[in-house]
């Protein structure tokens, strides 16, 4: 009879918690529904041709040059991040000694640069890479900035990935006299490609989305980078959409341009998904 | 009957633990040798010991003297060229995430062969050599982490032979595998000796008496006994091997 | 697994035990029957000697199934292979225990004490050799088993003996030649009684050491 009660108590507990998890989902599912919805429903009515125009003024209040800009700001700050990245991951997982005091320091050290608010890196470029280095509002500083700012992320995935690649094929390849770098390069690296794409994917979600780093280290210049190229200060687009809402006079236009940022992330996020996919389906 | 590697007193300490205790053994050239023994016998460690794969183990130290044809294993070569000479065959087939071909032209390019028609020469060779060559080629340039376990061993065998080695250590390379691929495997190994040698670490007894020439039994980091297969299976010397081989403990 | 195999192994033993046990007392039986001219009990050894091919082929299917499912090795595999070639000898001594009584069916009566006197020891000898090469080969004692061939040739001697007390009384009692005659075929049988048990003690040697007569099989 006590057992069967016991059963019973149980029966009514697993029901309740089954209920929480599905809640808890659908809670989610609701309010990601919901933003992207609201974005949607306000913004796409405002995507007017004048939008994309490829001059920015105060009338058209176009976002063509502030999507350029994103391009190449996305462009340099992974050009600067992803060999510093992977390749430090590499030292960390293929040459360090395992279990190394210095490793760990290292680790440590960019876990917490991962945590730091993003603002505070924005104070750092301006320091350093603006005033310091004498490079000025530009995008060359912002894309160190956020460089700096993404790095933990490609660090941290790459690490990830390199030791995800089984043990069993480093001593495959260093049991037929390959030495370290031909098995990295060759056999461990090719295999953790689908891990690290994924972190660089989010590197770039970082990048893309990004605007506390780069209001003081980039600037809110709304045009394509002239004659001095890099050097010239440029908004990305979601700097472009902070500056169009903290006006206020452009509520719709912001609106709009949300819509472009988040078709952008979502398109990132299923190329990303491609591209992982075409690698397992080679290596599997 | 010529020792193509002679081992002599040698102890193998992991950090504090004593792996191996004052081996001495030698794998005659042109025979299967089979390690046999309890897990954590220390006959895996061994057979590392041999290419020198227990340098990567961290607090591994190594004394003693192990001679391939009678030069120092851990003096005399370069830790590249002795694997290239001594290679190894591991416990769950591990070919590497690419083609069939580029799996077996590893090794030599490796070793610094790049011409396309001598890497096809020694893809074939080794390929037939591993006796896979009818299954695989016309699936050459197809992932090999697509072909069954047993065709993965036996690439991995073919991409060992590849490089042209005089002895192929083999660790538990059948425990992975289905009675079927694990026949194959064996024949494989009798066909092979007659151009290599084989040392060959099983849990698999009957394995170890249906295809090695020599055994040796290990417990507990020391060799108890090294003789002619037969001689072990019919007369073991020690009570221990005897005791292990008919299943009393182990 | 090993415990297993150690419960077949003891069946195994228990079976070839039994089927000792039958066989010297097939030998006792028949050595009696002759004594008393018992043809009633010659004829129940007659119809139990099926009982010991029987026992045989028991243990021979118990001997292969072992293999089959163990494959056993070293010692092990000694021991139910030489229980394999120990059966075939023993069910012969079955036979000839039959051969026995079939003959003390025919018999008359004997009138040569000498002669019984002689086969009541071969009788009793060779059931020592079987009681020995049993004991031996359940207890691994090669002692016991070596004794067994020297015991044979007391066997031996009693049959050349027996011999010659049979050929005086051909000539002596020519009206009883042909009765007389087919005790020298019982003296046979016993002899090869006693060369079985000896066959039987070279398997439990091997069993034991691995080496049958001076050579090694495996």
């Amino acid at each position: 009879m006590g057992r069967k009660r016991n059963g019973e108590k149980r029966f009514t507990f697993s029901v309740f918690l089954k209920g929480i998890v599905h809640i808890a989902a659908g809670i989610t599912c609701l309010m990601i529904a919901f933003i992207l919805g609201y974005i949607l429903i306000m913004g796409i009515p405002n995507l007017k041709p004048d939008l994309f125009a490829w001059e920015y003024n105060t009338d058209n209040v176009s976002l063509t040059p502030a999507l350029i800009n994103t391009v190449i700001m996305t462009v340099v700050s992974l050009a600067i991040a992803i060999p510093i990245g992977i390749f430090s991951a590499i030292f960390l997982v293929e040459y360090a000694k395992r279990g190394n005091r210095f490793v760990k320091v290292i680790r440590v050290t960019t876990e917490t640069l991962a945590g730091i608010p993003s603002i505070v890196y924005g104070l750092f470029g301006m320091l350093f890479f603006v005033t310091a280095m004498g490079w000025r509002l530009s995008i060359l500083a912002g894309a160190f900035t956020l460089a700096i700012m993404v790095l933990p992320i490609i660090m941290r995935t790459t690490e990830e990935a390199l030791l995800a690649v089984p043990d069993s094929f480093r001593e495959g390849s260093f049991g037929l006299g390959a030495g370290k770098l031909r098995t990295v390069f060759i056999v461990i690296l090719p295999s953790a490609v689908p891990g690290i794409l994924s972190g660089i994917v989010l590197a770039m979600g970082r990048i893309v989305g990004e605007t506390a780093a780069l209001i003081y280290t980039a600037g809110t210049v709304a045009n394509i980078p002239g004659s001095d190229g890099l050097f010239s200060s440029g908004r990305t687009l979601a700097v472009h959409l902070y500056v169009l809402i903290g006006e206020g006079l452009y509520t719709k236009q912001a609106y709009a341009t949300a819509v472009v940022l988040i078709v952008i992330v979502i398109g990132m996020n299923a190329l990303s998904g491609v591209i992982a996919r075409r690698c397992q389906w080679k290596t599997s | 009957m010529e020792n193509i590697i002679e081992i002599k007193n040698a102890d193998l300490h992991y950090n504090d633990f004593k792996a191996l205790k004052n081996i001495n053994m030698n794998i005659p050239k042109h025979e299967i040798t089979a390690l046999i023994g309890p897990s954590g016998c220390g006959k895996s460690t061994l057979l590392k010991s041999i290419n020198r794969m227990n340098d990567l183990v961290e607090g591994c130290k190594i004394e003693g003297e192990f001679l391939l044809e009678g030069k120092n294993i851990y003096q005399d070569y370069d830790v590249n060229i002795l694997r290239k000479e001594v290679g190894m065959v591991f416990q769950k087939p591990n070919p590497f995430p690419m083609s069939v071909y580029d799996n077996v032209a590893y090794g030599p390019r490796t070793h610094g062969i790049r011409k396309k028609k001598d890497l096809d020469d020694i893809v074939e060779d080794a390929l037939n050599k591993a006796a896979i060559w009818e299954e695989l080629k016309d699936r050459l340039k197809k992932s090999a982490l697509g072909l069954s376990g047993g065709q993965q061993q036996r690439l991995c065998i073919a991409r060992a032979l590849a490089v042209k080695p005089k002895v192929l250590l083999m660790d538990e390379p059948t425990s992975a595998l289905d009675p079927i691929s694990t026949l194959k495997i064996e024949e494989l190994a009798e066909e092979l000796k007659k151009e290599y040698t084989i040392a060959n670490v099983t849990h698999n007894m009957k394995q170890a008496a249906r295809i090695s020439d020599t055994t040796a039994f290990f417990l507990l980091g020391e060799m108890i006994e090294c003789n002619q297969t037969t001689e072990i299976f019919s007369h073991p010397r020690n009570n221990k091997t005897e005791e292990y081989i008919t299943g009393r403990f182990g | 697994m090993r415990e297993l195999f150690i419960k077949q192994l003891e069946e195994l033993n228990k079976s070839l035990h039994q089927m000792g046990i039958l066989i010297q007392d097939a030998i006792h039986n028949a050595i009696e029957a002759l004594k008393t001219m018992d043809k009633e009990k010659a004829k129940e050894i007659i119809d139990a000697d099926s009982i010991i091919d029987h026992k045989e082929k028991e243990i021979e299917s118990a001997c292969l199934h072992l293999l089959l499912q163990q494959t056993p090795v070293a010692g092990d595999l000694r021991r139910v292979s030489s229980a394999l070639k120990m059966v075939t000898d023993m069910e012969r001594i079955g036979d000839h225990a039959a051969d026995i009584s079939e003959i003390v069916l025919i018999l008359n009566k004997i009138e040569y004490q000498d002669i019984l006197d002689c086969l009541m020891k071969m009788a009793e000898t060779t059931t020592k050799m079987l009681d020995k090469c049993m004991n031996a080969y359940l207890s691994e004692d090669l002692k016991l088993a070596d004794q067994v061939a020297d015991m044979d040739d007391i066997v031996d001697n009693l049959f050349v003996e027996v011999k010659h007390a049979i050929a005086n009384a051909v000539v002596m009692d020519k009206e009883n030649g042909e009765q007389v005659l087919d005790l020298l075929m019982i003296a046979k049988y016993f002899e090869r009684i006693g060369d079985h048990a000896e066959n039987i003690s070279e398997w439990v040697v091997f069993s034991i050491t691995g080496v049958h007569k001076d050579e090694r099989v495996i």
